[in-house]
Order: structure tokens, then sequence, then C-alpha cells
């Protein structure tokens, strides 16, 4: 069965039907191998054992980028090629990222209190993170503003678009500002500059979230399916009443 | 074990995520009942979708 | 003459007769400069310090109230299902709608910023250097709220929805104009660099928010 045979809304219920069940105890098998690994790391010789926060800190703020990713490409699936699940995948996919959006805001800000003294700040990342989160909002705003939903698809899909456009701006204009008005509070994290001890929880932390992103994504593009038959359903009955 | 003097962002910061990914759970639970249960009252009103009456017709 | 120049003249005049558009957003900028200082207190050095600041949000703002009267007229009357459906392409319009829009709202913004400079306290070189980055930078301000407009335009309560669209696109312009404004008030030589960003987030916008604008419209409007 190709990609393209999952196409058909039906078939597409099926699948995640019995896909479900799978991908969820896929989902809590790492989480919990990930917390275990998490438990056992090291204490940072800097920071000391707050460093565990960036275990939960990086997945979630990966993951909010990441989603909108899905979303631009479920976005040209409506607008390019007609494809029907598309503009399922993009208003289930829009909370998800929202949500994964505001831990990584959250999970930042209680890791920058003990480090850098505050619990904000209007640094480059912090910043496009926030303006982020505010698209995203915008984004569920829109879904919600028109009734009909191919329809409010369409009207996404374009304001997704040039969200995905603006995003490097943004985050390229903030670092800009930033440089010019007060020195960058850079978080160094990534390859060789951090020790293995700690780099395996975060990928474990990492692949866990994402299999979590795609457990409630199948699971919320299926209720969505759902809620467009209820709708289908209702108007019809309200026509013959 | 010891997390040390800031333990109370180590831990507030697992809370916050559990919380949040429990909700985001709860609410795609919720949700399928819900649709679910509406549609099924809706079949069992008579209602049915064109391509559901299509393909009864043809089974 | 030419169906752009048409819809660019009906524009201004539209804009410049009925209910004031420019004045209205001229009488909202002045309100964003008074009501700042009336918060922060009479604070003169701190105001000379975030004036460009001050000037720039007032014009943003400004700016994003008169986006709502872009389409909504035209859609209102049915003129817009007549400009969709014409033969000179939707972008080309959108951009022509986009100019008479800049002309008739954000000149008059730009021409009072040396009166409310002079409220903050803003030297001359500060001054100039807000208006040339006005100059730069609200047509990326009009352009990325087209996009806005053209989305909100076709929904019942779509004027509600039009900031939460615009503002987060539109602030990588706000950022940009005031470090520019800045690095022109301290006479840092570094403001050639974000003045040249400043520009060519206009021409981009330029590119894009016609472009998005028509898609919006198209959908909206089927």
């Amino acid at each position: 069965m190709s990609l393209i045979d999952l196409a058909n809304p039906s078939r597409f219920l099926r699948f995640a039907g019995r896909a479900m069940p799978w991908l969820a105890a896929l989902t809590a098998i790492l989480m919990l191998a990930g917390l275990y690994q998490v438990l056992m790391a090291p204490d940072d010789y800097q920071m000391g054992a707050v460093v565990k926060i960036m275990f939960i800190h990086v997945p979630n703020a990966w993951l909010a980028m990441f989603v909108w990713g899905v979303m631009s490409i479920a976005a040209l699936g409506t607008l390019v090629w007609r494809h029907p699940l598309a503009d399922v995948a993009a208003k289930a996919a829009a909370p998800i990222g929202a949500a994964f959006t505001f831990l990584a805001l959250i999970t930042g800000s209680l890791w920058g209190r003990p480090m850098w003294g505050t619990y904000w700040e209007w640094d480059a990342r912090l910043t496009s993170v926030l303006i982020l989160f505010l698209m995203y909002l915008g984004i569920m705003t829109l879904w919600r503003a028109v009734d009909d939903p191919s329809r409010a698809a369409r009207a996404a899909a374009i304001l997704t678009l040039v969200g995905a456009i603006n995003l490097p701006i943004i985050k390229f204009s903030v670092d800009w500002w930033n440089t010019l008005h007060q020195p960058a509070s850079v978080i160094r994290i990534g390859g060789p500059t951090i020790h293995a001890s700690l780099l395996l929880p975060l990928l474990t932390m990492a692949v866990a979230f994402s299999l979590l992103f795609l457990t409630l994504h199948l699971a919320a593009m299926r209720n969505e399916i759902l809620r467009r038959r209820v709708r289908t359903l209702q108007l019809m009955q309200a026509a013959t009443a | 074990m010891n997390l040390g003097q800031h333990a109370f962002f180590i831990v507030t910061a697992y809370a916050a995520v559990v919380i949040v990914v429990a909700l985001l759970i709860g609410w795609v639970i919720a949700d399928h009942r819900r649709q679910h249960n509406i549609l099924r009252k809706l079949e069992a009103g008579g209602v049915q979708r064109r391509s559901a009456r299509q393909a009864a017709a043809s089974s | 003459m030419t169906p752009l120049a048409a819809v660019i003249r009906r524009d201004l005049l539209v804009a410049l007769r009925v209910g004031g558009g420019a004045l209205i957003g001229v009488l909202f900028f002045l309100s964003v400069v008074v009501l700042i200082p009336s918060a922060i207190g009479p604070d003169l050095p701190l105001l000379k310090r975030i004036g460009p600041a001050i000037l720039w949000l007032g014009a943003m703002l400004a700016s994003l109230l008169t986006l709502d009267r872009l389409f909504t007229a035209d859609h209102d009357d049915g003129t817009l299902d007549l400009i969709v459906m014409s033969r000179t392409p939707l972008e080309l319009t959108c951009l022509a709608k986009a100019l008479a829009h800049w002309i008739a709202s954000s000149i008059p913004l730009i021409v009072a910023t040396p009166v409310l400079a002079l409220m903050l306290n803003l030297d001359a070189a500060a001054t100039l250097g807000v208006i040339l980055t006005l100059v730069a930078g609200t047509p990326a301000l009009t352009l990325t709220g087209m996009i806005g407009a053209a989305l909100s335009v076709t929904l019942r309560r779509g004027g509600l929805l039009l900031p939460v669209l615009v503002l987060p696109l539109s602030i990588p312009t706000l950022i940009f104009g005031v470090v520019a404004s800045n690095a022109a008030a301290s006479g840092q030589p570094l403001f050639g660099a974000p003045l040249s960003i400043l520009v060519a987030l206009s021409l981009f916008a330029l590119v894009v928010g016609p472009l998005a604008a028509a898609a919006s419209l198209r959908q909206g409007l089927d």
C-alpha cells in the first residue's frame, strides 16, 4: 500500500486506528528509557543538575520549528497538489506545535533563571521563538475564523507559507538587533561540544518527543476527519429537515 | 537524587512538560470520544454520508 | 488611462476624501506618541533615548489601523469581485492598491514625524534617521500588511484577525527600523547596514506581498 492510498480518508482512518496503539506504546517506552537516562546522567561541571532541563527543553524547541515545517509541507499539499488529507494534517498539527513552542518557552525560561539570573531576556533565540508562538496562535485563530474547512485550509496554507519564509528572517533580524544592543547569551549546544553522557539522553528524548508528536498528530488527524464527517452529516440533516 | 540548589526549577520544568503533554493527550482522547458519539447519534438517526451509502449499495 | 493607474487614482481619491483615512492614521500616530510619554513620565533623557522606538511603534500601529480599509470598501460594494475577475493580473492590482495606500497613509505619517520627534526631544540626526528609515520601511509594513488584509477581508469577523496575523510578520521591519534609527541618532557608522536590510525587507515584501495577497483574495472570493 503506497502513500497515495492513504489519501482516502476512510483508509487513513483504518490505518491510524491500527497504527496508534503501537505508536503510543513505542512513545511510552522511549520516554521511559529517556527519563531513566536523564536520571542517570551526570551533572554538568558548570551548570550542575540544571543541565537536566536541557533534555526536555531542546527537544521541545526543535519540535516547535519542525512542526511548522510539517505544516508548510501540508500547506504545499493543499495549494499545489490538492492532496485531500493535507488540510487535515495542517489543522491537526497547529495546536500540537503551539503546545511544544509554549513548553520550549517555559522550560527555557526556567532554565534561564538559574543560568542567567533572569526568567526572560530579549535575545535572539527567545524572541524568535516567542514570535513563532504568536504565529501559531494566529494560524489557529485563522482556522477557526472560517466556517468552511476547505476554504479555511487555503487561507491557512498561504499564511503558513508566508510564516515559513518569515522564520529565518525573524531569527536573522533578531540576531542583528541583539548584536547591536546587548551581547548574545548563546547556549552552546551541539555536536562534539557535548559529552556522550549528556548527548545520549538528549537524543533519546528527542526521538521520544518526535514519536509523541507523530502519535498525537495521527490521533488529531483522525479526530479532524471525524469532525468533518459530523459537519457533513449535520449539514445534510439540516438540509432535509 | 540530589538535584542541587536549583531543584525547584528542574522539577517545575519537568512538571510543566508532564502537565501540557497530559493535557494534549487528554484533548485528543476526549475529542475522539465526542466526535464518535455525535457520529453514532447522527447515523442512528438515519443520516448517511454519500460514500457510505454507495458502499452499502454496492456491497 | 491604464487600468492600474485608474485603480491608484481611485484609491487615492477615496482615501483622501471619505472619512479622512490619511488623517485618522496621523491622529492615531499622535495619540501613541502622546500616550507613551504620559505613561513613562517627563523623563526627557529617557524619551530621547527611546524616541526612535516610540516613533516607529506609533507609525507601525497607525499603519496597521488603516490597513483594514485596503480591501474592505471594495469588498463591500462588489468591486473586489470585479477586480479579481478582470484581465489585469491580480498581483499587479494588489501592488497598485498598496502603492495608493502607502501614498495616502504612510506619507502623512512621515510628514508628521518631525513634529512628533520634537515632542520627544530628538535632535536633527535622530529625526532624520527616523524619517529615512520610515521611508525605507513603511513599504514593507504596507505590503506585508496587505497579506493580512487580503486574508481577513472575506471573513465576517476579519477585522479583529488582521492585527493578529500581521504583527508577527512585521516584527523584523520594526526591529531593523529601530536599529537603523538608533544608529543614525548616535552617529554610529553602522547606519548603512541595517538601513540596507530594511530596504531589502521592503523589496522582499514587494515580491511576496502581492503574490500572497492575490492568492488570498482568490481563495477567499471563490
